[in-house]
């Protein structure tokens, strides 16, 4: 089940092509959903990286501090372009959203006033979450066949999702154990890595 | 031009750019406080105004921090805020992004790559549920997650912004209905 690795894109992606992805991302970002729509761009449609590059990038981003989507558009820009590739990703990220956000305060008494303005943006939030459940249903699917594995992903969920508890001590005692517990299963030159 | 503003913005989202691990959830606690309580920039109510703005238009919740920016010293102000909020936190995960990269294949980084995806596998599902709870829905936006979901999985090559519209219109067309 494991793809083959590591796939490294054939040629160098334009950084036009990838302001140019990033800027309709950004656009599109709504209620949390951009890193499904991130993964169906930059693995499914474009092929800029593997099944596997992106899913561990989707972890550092929501471990590392910031926004999520912010560090996964930096991690995929700096993968493809280096430097510029990082700054291109996300100033294209940020660049519809900034204006957007402006426009709308400038005219927030208005848009609130519109009938169904409330059921639409709940509307577009609950599609996105779906489509973010969609991607999680792919990252659990890649997660290694161990018991171990399972038992972090589990304990995670629980932990922060329904327990509530800060997310850096939970991380930071689940990390190292689920990193241990895939060490002696990665010996060099394993056939899958 | 109030550079003294321009500042005490930087001095106030850069910390909280480095503290956001979590995403933008983290950070609307200390931002509140310090735009409200200390820095009378805002009002609670305009505080709650903005939070809902940023909630509703496209990108990370932490635009926020860009409308902030944008009340205390208008577009300078808006820019200012913005990079002092996203560029800390992602110039780290570019430092180490690029360690991460340069180090793919050796045994220690599968190690790690296998050790963290079930945690990012079990902090995406956390995120779904946070957000649903919070979501202005109800259990018609449960529905329609897991509706959604279901449909990507038996057709992956939808369209999401057909999908979004969708949504958009069923969620009006229901509220018409149960008028």
């Amino acid at each position: 089940m494991t793809a083959p690795l590591p796939a490294t894109p054939p040629a160098p992606v334009s950084l036009f092509a990838l302001y140019r992805v990033f800027f309709v991302l950004g656009l599109l970002s709504f209620g949390g959903g951009v890193s499904a729509w991130m993964h169906r761009e930059v693995v499914q449609v474009h092929g800029w990286m593997s099944d596997h590059e992106f899913i561990s990038g989707f972890a550092l981003g929501q471990i590392l501090p910031g926004v999520n989507s912010a560090n996964l558009a930096v991690y995929i820009g700096q993968h493809l372009r280096g430097p510029p590739g990082a700054a291109v990703a996300l100033v294209g990220m940020l660049t519809g959203p900034f204006v957007v956000v402006i426009l709308a305060a400038v005219a927030y008494h208005r848009l609130v006033g519109l009938p169904g303005f409330a059921a639409a943006t709940a509307g577009v939030a609950a599609v996105a979450v779906g489509m973010l459940l969609r991607l999680g249903f792919t990252l659990a699917g890649r997660v290694p066949r161990r018991v171990a594995a399972y038992a972090v992903m589990l304990a995670t969920f629980v932990a922060v999702g329904v327990l509530k508890w800060p997310l850096v001590p939970v991380v930071a005692v689940l990390a190292p154990i689920s990193i241990i517990a895939a060490w002696p299963r990665s010996p060099k030159g394993r056939g899958h890595a | 031009m109030r550079d003294s503003d321009l500042l005490a913005l930087v001095a106030i989202l850069a910390p909280l750019s480095i503290a956001s691990i979590g995403g933008a959830a983290s950070v609307y606690a200390p931002l509140q406080h310090q735009t409200v309580d200390v820095h009378h920039w805002l009002t609670g109510q305009e505080f709650i105004d903005l939070f809902a703005i940023a909630r509703v238009t496209p990108g990370p919740g932490t635009m926020l921090a860009t409308l902030i920016g944008w009340k205390v010293a208008g577009l300078p102000g808006a820019l200012v805020a913005t990079l002092a909020l996203f560029l800390p936190a992602t110039l780290v995960c570019y430092a180490v992004a690029r360690v991460w990269n340069r180090y793919r294949g050796k045994p220690w980084h599968e190690a790690f790559e296998q050790g963290l995806a079930p945690i990012g596998a079990g902090l995406l599902f956390a995120g779904v549920l946070a957000i649903l709870r919070i979501g202005a829905g109800g259990p018609l936006s449960w529905v329609t997650a897991a509706g959604v979901a279901g449909l990507l999985v038996w057709r992956p090559k939808l369209h999401p912004f057909a999908l979004l519209t969708a949504g958009a219109v069923l969620f009006i067309a229901l509220q018409w209905v149960s008028k």
